[in-house]
């Protein structure tokens, strides 16, 4: 293989890698920055959704099973979060450190409870057979790259879903109330907008892109009961990066993230370029402690 | 000062009574205990629970026949947890509270490691029923998983022996990998070979795609994996998905027996190859005797893999050890043990050496769809077990007195 076929794998493999780490840090974006709420329990929600999309694919059989299970974790995942929602972050609202407890509690109760249900052994989605091969590049520069199917249905995935999130929020009467909401709760609420119906859509809809993460990853990694927490350090490190409540940012600081593990990965081993990654993340904040994009914002002022 | 006497006295009496009863009750007895210490919840419970069971098989099966020494063998059931700190704690109180006089048990390496200090506290007995990385010693302890030069290097003889010479490591990032890698390379260098690779991932990692890369530019014969639990699904899933099959590229895995397979789905991990000292495949009517015997108790779903028949197979030699010794003393059983010479068993004849390691044969098969392995390899005769490679730590050896 010649330098530039290695080079153009790794910069997939590296959006590839940022494409899962941006669909699980939507969420908590949205979340941390709108409400100011740390959600540790925002793992499990990509879990639920490898579970479901598990359940889906082992009871509905044919080629559009796994599209069906993109909806069906979407949804799940979703109102999983609109129940946490309504039964503990609301009652905690403006106590982030109390949040962070109770939710960290939820994560573990999601976690044994998924262990009881499907066992401490990951389950196994199979990819569909139109998502099991790879595509070769046979003529070219890049004669000799392969690019997994799964890893190119993950990115557009993700496109996709960031797409339609940014249009959401730019069009959508509720986006315009969640900008509104994000610039000035109180003002927002004085002019009638329903703030807690705000919140419930918010959260509902980030837990529920998180869902959609688990799907992803399923296609790629055993579903297992603690396949969350490896994913939601690396999320918050990435809403952090990107600056809090901006979602460019976070898509920028997950490219940077996922291309800058890709690429020292290659030249030293998987542990050590973690360590980079956190060296180059602690350096990042000292001289940008705001992140890549900052938005003003009254609710981050009081932060 | 006297009122506080009688207070003392009453105080320690009840106990008194109790040491004292219990001293008579075992003597009069017609019973023995043993412990039997895994882990029945946590992430190892799926592999423990049934090493757990064939262990109980065999004290069932010599119960039948009569029992040990005139007494019916009881076995005290503890849960390991999946916590090394746990492990330690339950061994202590089954040979403290419980009074048995061996333990069965142990998965992990550093559940035996925190187990290793109690053992040789009490100086009671344990029987540790898997394959580890070798580089330890102790009198307390009967290994009868294989060692390093009973799995990895037979596993390496074989795929010299097939001319694939390019060897890629890969393993998860905890003391296994690292030390049989350690071993490996030595051996591969010395041989004549080459390593082309050697990456390690964080245990539970998921994200293999920089590494396949560097597999595709290291162009190695073999990867040599080491990996554990659910990283194997991840590494094969994008294997396969990156386009590389099996018969261009042999994966020979440390890690994956019957149980793994069963669980990871045969048709992920087809056709790749494992180095054991059992197979559920071996041939010979003890073992179909000892299959046939499990799946009556526990299911005839049931699959059966190397660690189960070393649980089951250390019962059957304490209790010979046992009868030689004629005593539970654990100092004289394990002395016994090692005089009992060859023992034929399910898994070919095996013998406990002077190391308190066993004699034992190693096999290479290649999975099949149905998640059996075709046994395509044997060494020519049990092999001595080696618990200090010679390449690797040289100078060391295990001696006991």
């Amino acid at each position: 293989m010649g330098h530039l076929v290695v080079f153009a794998g790794q910069i997939f493999n590296g959006i590839s890698v940022a494409s899962i780490l941006l669909l699980t840090a939507l969420g908590l974006a949205l979340s941390f920055g709108l409400m100011n709420v740390i959600n540790m329990a925002h793992g499990e929600m990509l879990m639920v959704g490898g579970y479901i999309t598990y359940l889906t694919c082992r009871f509905v059989h044919g080629p559009g099973a796994f599209l069906l299970a993109l909806g069906f974790s979407f949804v799940g995942s979703a109102l999983l979060g609109a129940v946490l929602e309504v039964t503990v972050i609301r009652w905690l609202y403006g106590r982030p450190l109390d949040t962070l407890l109770a939710t960290w509690g939820v994560s573990l109760i999601l976690q044994q409870g998924a262990r009881s249900l499907f066992g401490a052994i990951g389950v196994d989605v199979v990819a569909p057979p139109w998502l099991s091969g790879s595509v070769a590049i046979g003529r070219g520069p890049l004669a000799g790259l392969t690019l997994p199917s799964v890893r190119i249905f993950i990115i557009v995935l993700t496109i996709v879903v960031f797409a339609l999130l940014l249009l959401f929020i730019a069009r959508s009467r509720a986006g315009l109330f969640l900008r509104a909401v994000h610039q000035d709760r109180e003002m927002a609420q004085a002019l009638g907008v329903n703030t807690r119906w705000v919140d419930l859509l918010v959260f509902a809809a980030g837990t529920g892109v998180a869902g959609l993460a688990g799907t992803a990853l399923a296609l790629i990694a055993p579903v297992t009961p603690t396949v969350g927490q490896s994913y939601v350090v690396y999320a918050f490190l990435v809403v952090i990066v990107g600056g809090l409540g901006s979602l460019l940012g976070t898509a920028l600081a997950a490219l940077l993230v996922g291309l800058f593990s890709a690429g020292v990965q290659m030249f030293t081993s998987v542990s050590l370029a973690d360590v980079l990654l956190l060296v180059l993340v602690v350096v990042f904040i000292q001289f940008r402690p705001r992140g890549i994009v900052f938005r003003r914002s009254r609710v981050m002022k009081e932060a | 000062m006297n009122r506080l006497l009688q207070r003392t006295v009453k105080a320690i009496a009840p106990g008194l009574c109790a040491l004292l009863l219990a001293g008579t009750s075992s003597a009069q007895d017609k019973t023995v205990k043993v412990g039997v210490l895994h882990s029945l919840s946590g992430t190892m419970a799926i592999s423990e629970v049934t090493v757990k069971n064939a262990t109980l098989l065999a004290i069932d099966q010599i119960n039948a026949q009569g029992g040990v020494l005139g007494r019916q063998i009881v076995p005290v059931i503890e849960d390991g947890a999946s916590d090394p700190a746990i492990f330690s704690q339950k061994a202590q109180k089954l040979i403290q509270q419980d009074k048995v006089v061996t333990v069965f048990g142990g998965w992990t390496s550093a559940s035996r490691k925190a187990m290793l200090p109690v053992f040789e506290r009490f100086h009671s007995l344990l029987w540790y029923p898997v394959q580890f990385e070798g580089n330890e010693c102790s009198p307390d302890i009967m290994y009868s998983g294989a060692q390093p030069n009973q799995q990895i290097l037979p596993a390496l003889n074989w795929a010299f022996e097939k001319d694939r010479k390019r060897i890629f490591l890969l393993g998860s990032d905890y003391v296994f990998p690292r030390t049989a890698n350690l071993i490996l390379k030595k051996h591969i260098v010395h041989d004549g070979g080459t390593v082309v690779g050697e990456e390690y991932v964080p245990l539970g990692g998921t994200d293999f795609s920089s590494i396949i890369t560097k597999i595709r530019i290291a162009h190695p014969d073999v990867i040599f994996n080491t990996l554990n639990g659910d990283s194997n699904v991840s590494f094969f899933k994008q294997l396969a998905a990156a386009g590389i099959r099996e018969a261009q590229l042999p994966v020979m895995s440390f890690s994956i027996a019957e149980q793994e397979a069963k669980a990871m789905g045969p048709s992920l991990v087809n056709g790749s190859y494992a180095a054991w000292n059992y197979f559920e495949s071996l041939n010979n009517p003890m073992n179909r005797q000892f299959i046939a015997a499990y799946k009556a108790r526990y299911g005839q779903n049931s699959v059966i893999d190397d660690p189960m028949i070393h649980g089951y197979v250390d019962v059957l030699i304490w209790a010979a050890a046992v009868k030689k010794a004629g005593s539970f003393d654990p100092q004289a059983v394990r002395k016994a043990a090692t005089q009992l010479g060859w023992i034929g068993t399910a898994m070919g004849p095996v013998k406990f050496a002077d190391n308190q390691s066993l004699y034992q044969t190693a096999y290479v098969g290649q999975l099949q769809s149905n998640g059996q392995f075709n046994i395509l390899w044997q060494s020519k005769e049990p092999l001595r077990p080696e618990p200090y490679d010679s390449l690797a730590f040289p100078g060391r050896s295990c001696v006991l007195k």
